[in-house]
């Protein structure tokens, strides 16, 4: 099943001594599409090395946050800075691994021709085939597709298509993997799998990841969280502290607490419109 | 909170020696690489793309039986402007396709330059076009008798810089479609006018001095001036020259406008 030994030392894995501890800095963070603004004056810091968990209903700017952060998203104003630098910056496009929401991988390739085309981008040359050879055997056994590697993307399941998607950010070893819901659909052993692999992604090649979710049960995995609600942040806290400060069970009913006092909290501004 | 910032972070100041090559040999060759994957496992494709420009000049060639010099004129633009279509078709749906599917968002993510895709798609639909041309070209000279005073490697030299023409097109058309069933209506919008006026179906200095003008700035009437010239000439011609500079010129400047619409920041 998945591979989450410690492997063999990867290339760049680990062993920059970078003094920096944030891997993303946002200061009145704020993005419009069209007329909305979709993200409104957000603030946060996402430490290195550990999973951050970004998570609040669909439609509350998850995945423009995470356009942001990788560089795609337009009309971004504020501060955003990623792995040191601003966001979006071209050094900064060998170094991000960007899963989006929905698979973009070529349906009319293989899963093994996909994953080559996409090394040839991230490591290009003759002199690097062998590297991207490795890197492509071993994505595919971090999704647990090595079975399936001669299949039609366009072949495979839903799940399968978005592992496929998955393994194409974890080529190369990126030091910042931006996950958009990147378990939505799969099942539970997979999950479960796939929740291991990001800890070991993270321990073992001191990787940041940034995973969306709007399953909060997902939300217990991770070592620090974001609560997004209608374009703000509710809470940016370790899942331990969210759910001491409101006193709840689970960050599920933690983060129900803080809709709701938002709500409350809004309620009068919106009664004297 | 902080007291708030107005520093903007797009447009993204670039550090000269920071930015990736505009053009990478072997990210093209990869990219080229992989458009001619994706269509090996599309043999339909493939097969219509090569066939049918065959199959129209068999039966160009029967409906003028009894008048093989329709034939040669016709024959001879319409070997120019197969290729600027097909390729037309093929790139601006793989482009579109490309734009919706995501991979595109992703490409720009990735280390890749925008120059690095489109030569990657011009060099793959390039290949294909000089085999399709190669097929119709060779088909029409030693099999149904088209009869060319200049070298056929000329006229394939044309149909070639047509199907840069077509997939320069596609590509910058693709843009502005948001569905394939938008993509298709470019063909009829884009080509059509094009193919009225580029003097296949009536000299081009016979027509309305207003149609004329429109003849002389659109690109598909030197590509088909180009193939006439060789039909007539022994050698290349000063106007030969003129058409192919023409052509090549107007393909590379469509280019270039296709990838001023690749963003890699998108609303």
């Amino acid at each position: 099943m998945m591979n989450n030994a410690p492997g063999p030392s990867r290339p760049g894995a680990n062993t920059n001594p970078d003094p920096d501890p944030t891997a993303v800095h946002a200061e009145n963070l704020t993005v419009a599409r069209g007329p909305r603004t979709v993200l409104r004056a957000l603030g946060f810091t996402v430490p290195r090395g550990q999973i951050t968990g970004l998570l609040g209903p669909s439609g509350c700017g998850k995945s423009t946050l995470m356009r942001s952060i990788v560089g795609t998203q337009a009309k971004v104003t504020g501060t955003l800075d990623v792995l040191g630098r601003p966001a979006g910056h071209p050094t900064l496009r060998t170094r991000i691994g960007y899963v989006t929401q929905a698979p973009s991988v070529y349906d009319d390739l293989t899963v093994r021709q996909n994953l080559d085309y996409f090394a040839a981008i991230l490591d290009p040359g003759r002199s690097a085939a062998d590297r991207r050879h490795d890197n492509v055997t071993r994505a595919t056994a971090d999704v647990d597709l090595t079975t399936h590697a001669d299949v039609l993307a366009g072949n495979l399941s839903g799940g399968q298509r978005s592992r496929v998607s998955l393994a194409v950010a974890l080529l190369g070893t990126p030091e910042l993997l931006v996950l958009d819901e990147p378990t939505v659909g799969l099942d539970p052993v997979l999950r479960r799998d796939l929740w291991n692999l990001f800890h070991d992604i993270a321990a073992s090649r001191g990787a940041t990841l940034l995973v969306s979710s709007h399953v909060m049960d997902e939300a217990e995995r991770c070592h620090r969280l974001l609560l997004m609600r209608e374009g703000e942040l509710l809470a940016d806290d370790t899942p331990d502290a969210l759910r001491t400060a409101t006193g709840a069970e689970t960050v599920e009913e933690a983060f129900l607490h803080l809709v709701d006092e938002a709500k409350a909290a809004s309620r009068p501004k919106e009664t004297t419109r | 909170m902080t007291t708030p910032r107005t520093t903007t972070v797009t447009p993204t100041p670039t550090p000269p020696n920071a930015s990736p090559k505009t053009l990478s040999t072997a990210r093209t060759t990869a990219t080229t690489t992989r458009v001619l994957r994706q269509l090996t496992h599309d043999p339909r494709t493939i097969a219509l793309l090569l066939l049918i420009p065959c199959v129209m000049l068999l039966l160009l060639r029967y409906v003028f039986d009894g008048n093989p010099r329709t034939f040669d004129s016709i024959g001879a633009s319409l070997l120019g402007i197969f290729p600027l279509i097909t390729m037309f078709l093929v790139t601006s749906i793989a482009t579109l396709r490309e734009r919706t599917s995501g991979t595109l968002e992703r490409l720009l993510a990735m280390p890749l330059g925008k120059g690095d895709l489109i030569a990657g798609y011009a060099l793959a639909f390039g290949t294909l076009a000089i085999i399709q041309s190669a097929l119709a070209t060779g088909l029409a000279v030693w099999f149904l008798g088209l009869d060319v005073t200049g070298s056929p490697w000329l006229l394939l030299l044309v149909a070639l810089l047509d199907a840069l023409l077509g997939t320069a097109l596609g590509l910058f058309v693709s843009a502005f479609a948001a569905s394939e069933f938008q993509a298709v209506q470019f063909m009829p919008a884009v080509i059509f006018p094009q193919l009225l006026l580029c003097g296949l179906f009536t000299p081009r200095d016979t027509m309305h001095p207003v149609l004329e003008t429109i003849s002389d700035v659109l690109p598909m009437s030197y590509a088909v001036d180009g193939m006439n010239e060789v039909l007539h000439h022994t050698d290349m011609t000063a106007t030969f020259v003129r058409d192919v500079l023409i052509v090549a010129g107007c393909a590379l400047l469509v280019l270039a406008l296709g990838a001023a619409t690749l963003r890699r920041r998108t609303a």
